[in-house]
């Protein structure tokens, strides 16, 4: 299948910082492609690049087969937007918003179902500046989806959310997916890009420094597991002797072992043997925060 | 053009919720109304007005000022305000084409200049009985043409202006100086002469003359809207040279 997106060399500087310095890649109908790195990053200035909401310096990109620098109406009449930053007029009211993106698309969505959909239906009469910053972010999203777009971008949709809210918001994004639209996710939620996206790629200082399923970045870059358990016995030298145990950290009563294999197994049946039977014992999977750490040398909230 | 329909009617019902800009526009020259009205009266008199009655000479130069106070300071602030806060940016990113979004400012200055009219006429005739105007079919067109040439007029300051408090500031400043000094306060001549060298640089001054001769039976003010003409078209074309979304 040929890609929806296309980006090739991608380059955009404000004066002397250079926010993206040299981004390729591609993105297939009905994925769900997340772009994910730290603040600062320069995922904002890719997507907006690709939105026609701001000039690249030089590189080619192609979204549904149009360039976004000389064709940018066009595109944006089939794509939905959910920008990190933006705005609404104070006293707009949430229905008045919906009906009035809405009439760009000749096929637009009933935004009664949308507004249900997102949880904001009994605010439909409020006005903008009067809903909670959550509130106002599910209206965003609900609006880049109201004129049925073949792409949608979404960045930073779960910035303001609680953590009930962003566990729906997910399952929705699921289910746009699923109506076959692809999805183009910006995040700097480890968890989010986890859970969410197909695949995943990793921006850092204006570069994409990897980018696989999230599955595939784990096992390539992050195969340690982690064991944890507290004992206060102190001398435990032969936990190191345990089939594929790399490091062994104490904290207090807390004991962290690191390596990789069937690492909860063992440990536990040598942990039995040598008469420990800890109640807390259990073992931590690598995620992409441990990939971006490896990739980076940092955590990625820094 | 479902969009600019859209968006008329939103912001219409916008400005009827921003009680500050329904006082500014529509209540401003009712209270002017009943000031002058109050002072003058109708009576004509040779030396001032254009030796016309007060009320006659002012019924017109109210229509004027209403344009005049949506031309420098209600459209900029609203302009300056939607780029500033990002709203600009949101309607770009749906493809709200610039045409829908000027458009439908130009529909809503258009529909408050002809309400604020009728408000200060309707007013104005039952408390003064000032007298009606002579050529209403030119009026019309005068009208048409000033508020055109103020809705350009804020299209430009909103251009330019970087911020609101800078519309609010720069809109303030022009809108008391040509209220004043553009024909719509006290009489052309009763001022100083550097008082009237001002009032005739004002695009107000202008539009104020282009709707009085039809109002008042003389005849049209060719150099006056020809002026109107050259203010309007400098404004829009300054205002596309310098507009940003963002
Ligand atoms: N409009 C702008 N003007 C100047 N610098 C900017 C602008 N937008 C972003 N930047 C800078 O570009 C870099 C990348 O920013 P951004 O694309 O927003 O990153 P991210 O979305 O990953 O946080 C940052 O250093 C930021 O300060
Ligand atoms: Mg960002």
């Amino acid at each position: 299948m040929p890609p929806v997106i296309s980006v090739h060399n991608l380059r955009k500087t404000y004066g002397k910082t250079v926010a993206v310095a040299d981004v390729s890649f591609e993105v297939t109908k009905g994925e769900i492609f997340g772009l994910l790195g730290p603040n600062g990053a320069g995922k904002t200035t890719t997507v907006e690049c690709l939105q026609a909401l701001r000039h690249p310096d030089s590189g080619d990109i192609k979204v549904l087969g149009l360039d976004p620098v000389i064709q940018g109406s066009g595109l944006q009449r089939r794509i939905g937007s959910q920008l990190q930053e933006s705005a609404l007029p104070d006293r707009i009211k949430v229905w008045e918003a919906l009906d009035l993106f809405g009439s760009v698309a000749s096929n637009a969505q009933d935004w009664h179902v949308l507004l249900k959909q997102w949880g904001i239906d009994e605010k439909r009469n409020a006005t903008f500046a009067s809903l909670s910053g959550g509130q106002k972010q599910r209206l965003f999203i609900a609006l880049s989806l109201v004129n049925r777009p073949e792409i949608v971008f979404l960045d930073e949709m779960t910035t303001g959310l609680d953590p009930a809210a962003r566990r729906i918001a997910w399952d929705l994004i699921h289910a746009v997916r699923d109506n076959g639209t692809t999805v183009v996710l910006v995040t700097h939620f480890m968890d989010e890009a986890e859970n969410l996206c197909d695949r995943v790629a990793v921006v850092d200082k204006g570069k994409i420094i990897a980018s696989d399923t999230p599955h595939g970045l784990i096992t390539s870059y992050a195969t340690e597991v982690r064991v944890i358990f507290s004992t206060d016995k102190k001398d435990l030298p032969w936990l190191n002797k345990v089939a594929g145990v790399k490091k062994v950290a104490r904290h207090g009563n807390r004991i962290e072992v690191e390596g990789n294999g069937p690492l909860l197994a063992l440990v536990a049946a040598a942990l039995v043997e040598h008469g420990i039977v800890p109640l807390d014992l259990r073992s931590e999977q690598p995620s992409l925060e441990d990939v971006f750490l490896k990739l980076t040398g940092r955590t990625a909230v820094d | 053009m479902r969009t600019l329909g859209k968006l008329t009617w939103i912001e219409i019902k916008l400005f009827l919720r921003e009680p500050i800009t329904v006082i500014f526009t529509l209540a401003l020259p009712l209270i002017f109304l009943f000031v002058m009205g109050g002072v003058f009266g109708n009576t004509p008199s040779p030396d001032v007005y254009r030796g016309v009655g007060a009320m006659n000479y002012y019924m017109p130069s109210y229509y004027g000022l209403i344009m005049m106070a949506i031309g420098t300071v209600a459209l900029p602030v609203h302009l300056a305000g939607y780029r500033e806060r990002g709203v600009l940016r949101r309607f770009r990113a749906s493809s709200f084409s610039v045409w829908s979004v000027l458009g439908s400012q130009l529909l809503v200055s258009f529909i408050i200049a002809v309400v604020g009219s009728i408000l200060v006429t309707i007013l104005g005739k039952v408390v003064y009985a000032p007298d009606w105007p002579v050529n209403p079919g030119l009026l019309i067109l005068a009208f048409v043409m000033g508020t055109v040439c103020f809705t350009c007029f804020g299209f430009f300051l909103g251009a330019v202006l970087p911020s609101t408090r800078a519309a609010q500031g720069v809109g303030m400043l022009l809108f008391f100086i040509m209220m004043i000094l553009g024909g719509a306060g006290p009489p052309p001549e009763v001022m100083s002469r550097a008082m009237q060298i001002i009032g005739e640089a004002t695009p107000l001054h202008w539009v104020i003359y282009m709707l009085q001769n039809p109002y008042l039976g003389f005849e049209w003010h060719t150099n006056a809207s020809l002026i109107v003409a050259g203010v309007t078209v400098l404004s829009a074309g300054l205002a596309a040279r310098f507009f940003r979304w963002e």
